[in-house]
């Protein structure tokens, strides 16, 4: 019974041992079917017993599979037998031919129909038109693979908050390669996307909870990880900015960015360092964006101090209206119909801050010049709730003297007839 | 100018026989010790009840009855209505005022020991108005539809439900369905404008009625001494002394009334949105707190009996011993029986301070 296998002898001691301890107790396992290679593979030190520990975990586990339906050999077979090539036992897969080790059954759609009709079978295909496909081709293997984002024996299905997959999990999983100077010596791309893109309001977002916000594979793809060419970043941003992106494209910074080869949005945004935008990138101002090309005389440094001022007036007038608003409500006059009526200027600040995008001052003034009027309004009605208040108080005071004046007349004349 | 008041007088005299009224005015006196004050607080609350009434129907010419129009319409009035806001905020702080001086008036009278023979009558239609005046309260509390009104009613009626036997069916009628909607509203709103102004009115005119056929009552301490001769038995005529004091008061009143209106207009609040949930911290108005805030503090259940009817029970049997104080202090204001009942007074005063104050603070 004995079966020649790599390892020193005392290795083969060991594990024959374990082995015929373990025969004795060969229970069938939890799931229905018997699984010796977790059986065994749970009681190996180190290494060799890690994968049987993290399995339970496993999304494969969950589904019934067993160490053998990726490695091949025989789950029932509790002797050394069980790891034989006449068994179909495949072993530990080279990297370079990983993608197809999983592929054998994530490309195979009659065999994954049979547990999750609705997941793609086209991940290893895409995967070879990424560059990391094609450099692993090449000869490559410092570049990722499946498990090398999936993880290996504890796979989690990408909606699990634990997978390594998961949206809030992405951005670290990448950084294990690519935010590490040393290991990727020798590529000429930068390592410092991890850290940026940490500053950025999509990394809050996902922080704060909200999965829909972009992380690196929501630009860049996941199994097709090709980079974005300069001319399809604008279309990367704009499903989810789509009105951003629409405005961008017709103005005239849309053909002149194609012409001179500009990355679009990542011009003035930034691609991973996407901070939240602030009035003051719009305009001549210091933190302004537009002058780091546009002169002090040019069409543009016009349209964006035009632009710049359309904004600031709104804000301004904005927040007057809210001040007086607030003034009358706090000494107790009722404003509530005016506050409604404000709150479509704020909606117009937004909606001309979107406008920015198409760089036509006509276009943005028409939306803040009517926020203006609305926030006009409300600052009237703002002002004549503290006149009212006044007029109130006014005829408070002369109510209180009349009152007084009776009240002391009442108190003479009670004291006169009460002297007679 | 004297001639004319006079003619109009005697043409009426002869018609409705009004110079008997006169007559009895003239003659009716208002004792004079050191509790005198407290005879002002009957008129006072008979003063705000007629502002109320006044304004009560200034508002009545606007204010829509329906879960659709009555927040809107309370709005309308506040900021619409020409002097809309004075009397809407004025309606509201004399509530609150009147029934203050309501509470004050019961307790003066019930520390004079003024509901003695022969006056147990006019204790209890004065209990009852007090009743009544409560009632007013709640139901004019949900009138304007807002979050705090729906939710401080809906707390208030689930009181009604604990009521053994009757509770379910008190409910129901209360809030004209098994939940408050816009049923319950109109419902409170035919009780506050219609049912509770008529019994009132009944009411009021029996208890005033019997004060004037029964005269003005004196403090029993008083009483003694001037049988004693330890003190003059002193009296000013009502009219037009007494009368021209209380004019005064009346003044003050309104100019009180007047400056709280326009100072700190009373809040519109948001339109009540019965899906959504009650907001943190909701309480009834501050004539409820102390019983909400013994029910509070009652464990869940004492002996497997639902604290909620426990408390109400209570209060239930405290209510029905303070109306039927005259027929208990029978010693008729002397001796030790009265003294435990001036100490029990000052128990439920103590108690009704002490348990708001913890509900506010």
């Amino acid at each position: 019974m004995m079966r020649r296998f790599s390892g020193s002898s005392r290795m083969r001691g060991w594990a024959l041992g374990v082995a015929v301890v373990l025969w004795g107790f060969s229970a069938a396992p939890a799931s229905a079917q018997k699984d010796s290679c977790v059986a065994c593979h749970s009681n190996l030190p180190g290494e060799y017993g890690r994968p049987a520990k993290l399995f339970s975990s496993d999304i494969h586990h969950q589904a019934g599979l067993s160490c053998a339906d990726c490695h091949g050999g025989d789950r029932t077979d509790d002797s050394m037998n069980a790891m034989s090539p006449a068994k179909g036992f495949r072993g530990v897969p080279a990297k370079a031919q990983v993608p197809q080790f999983c592929g054998r059954c994530h490309s195979d759609p009659s065999y994954m129909r049979k547990f999750n009709p609705s997941l793609r079978t086209d991940q290893v295909s895409e995967y070879f038109t990424s560059v990391h496909g094609k450099r692993l081709k090449q000869g490559d293997t410092k570049v990722a693979v499946c498990v090398d984002c999936h993880s290996v024996h504890d796979i989690r299905a990408p909606s699990d908050p634990r997978a390594s997959v998961y949206p809030t999990n992405v951005a670290e999983t990448c950084a294990h390669c690519h935010a590490d100077a040393n290991y990727m010596k020798g590529y000429k791309i930068p390592t410092n996307q991890y850290a940026l893109y940490e500053k950025s309001v999509h990394a809050a977002a996902i922080a704060g909870g909200d999965t829909s916000a972009p992380t690196c594979s929501t630009c860049h793809g996941n199994h097709g990880a090709t980079p974005p060419g300069v001319s399809s970043v604008a279309n990367v941003c704009g499903t989810c900015h789509a009105m951003n992106e629409q405005l961008f494209e017709k103005s005239p910074h849309g053909a002149a960015f194609a012409r001179m080869g500009l990355p679009g949005c990542v011009q003035c945004h930034s691609n991973h360092e996407i901070l939240k935008p602030t009035d003051a990138l719009v305009g001549t101002g210091p933190k302004a964006i537009c002058v780091t090309c546009h002169v002090k005389g040019d069409n543009g440094y016009n349209t964006a101090q035009k632009i710049s001022e359309g904004l600031d007036n709104l804000k301004a007038g904005y927040q007057k209206a809210d001040q007086a608003l607030d003034t009358a409500e706090k000494s107790g006059m009722e404003v509530s119909p005016a506050k409604v009526e404000l709150t479509s200027a704020h909606s117009d600040l937004i909606k001309a801050r979107v406008a920015v995008h198409s760089f036509n001052a006509a276009d943005v003034l028409k939306i803040t010049n009517q926020g203006v009027e609305i926030s006009h309004k409300a600052y009237e009605a703002g002002i004549a709730a503290l006149h009212e208040r006044d007029y109130r108080r006014k005829g408070l005071a002369v109510a209180l003297i009349a009152i007084v004046i009776a009240m002391s007349g009442l108190y003479f004349k009670i004291r006169r007839s009460e002297r007679g | 100018m004297a001639g004319i008041k006079r003619r109009i007088f005697g043409w009426l005299d002869e018609r409705i026989g009004g110079g008997s009224l006169e007559e009895f005015l003239r003659h009716k006196k208002v004792p004079l010790h050191r509790h005198t004050i407290w005879y002002y607080f009957g008129g006072m609350a008979l003063f705000l009840f007629v502002i109320q009434v006044l304004t009560g129907i200034l508002l009545l010419m606007y204010y829509r009855p329906t879960a659709s129009g009555a927040f809107e319409s309370v709005q309308f009035i506040m900021t619409q209505v020409k002097f809309g806001w004075l009397i809407r905020s004025i309606h509201s702080w004399s509530a609150n005022l009147m029934i203050l001086i309501v509470f004050i008036h019961m307790f003066s009278v019930y520390f004079m020991k003024a509901y003695r023979k022969p006056r147990e009558l006019t204790w209890v239609t004065g209990m009852l108005l007090f009743f009544i005046v409560l009632a007013f309260g709640f139901s004019g509390y949900l009138l304007p539809w807002n979050t705090l009104a729906f939710f401080a009613t809906k707390v208030g009626t689930d009181m009604a439900g604990f009521v053994p036997f009757f509770g379910k069916w008190i409910l129901v009628f209360l809030r004209g369905g098994k939940e408050v909607t816009g049923a319950t509203l109109t419902r409170f709103f035919g009780f506050h404008v219609a049912v509770l102004p008529g019994l009132a009115t009944l009411l009021l005119a029996l208890h005033l009625l019997l004060v004037q056929r029964l005269g003005m009552s004196v403090p029993p301490g008083v009483e003694k001494k001037i049988k004693e001769g330890k003190e003059p038995e002193r009296s000013m005529p009502f009219f037009p002394n007494f009368l021209l004091r209380d004019v005064m008061g009346w003044y003050g009143a309104l100019g009180a009334l007047g400056a709280l209106a326009a100072i700190f207009p009373w809040e519109l609040g948001v339109k009540a949105n019965p899906f959504g949930s009650a907001p943190a911290g909701i309480h009834p108005e501050w004539y409820f707190l102390f019983m909400y805030q013994t029910l509070k503090y009652l464990p869940p259940k004492i002996l497997f009996i639902n604290s909620e009817l426990l408390g109400l029970l209570g209060f239930g049997v405290a209510g029905a011993i303070w109306v039927l104080v005259p027929f208990l202090d029978y010693k008729h204001g002397f001796g030790r029986v009265t003294r435990f009942f001036t100490g029990l007074g000052i128990f439920a005063l103590g108690f009704i301070i002490v348990m708001s104050g913890l509900a506010l603070f």
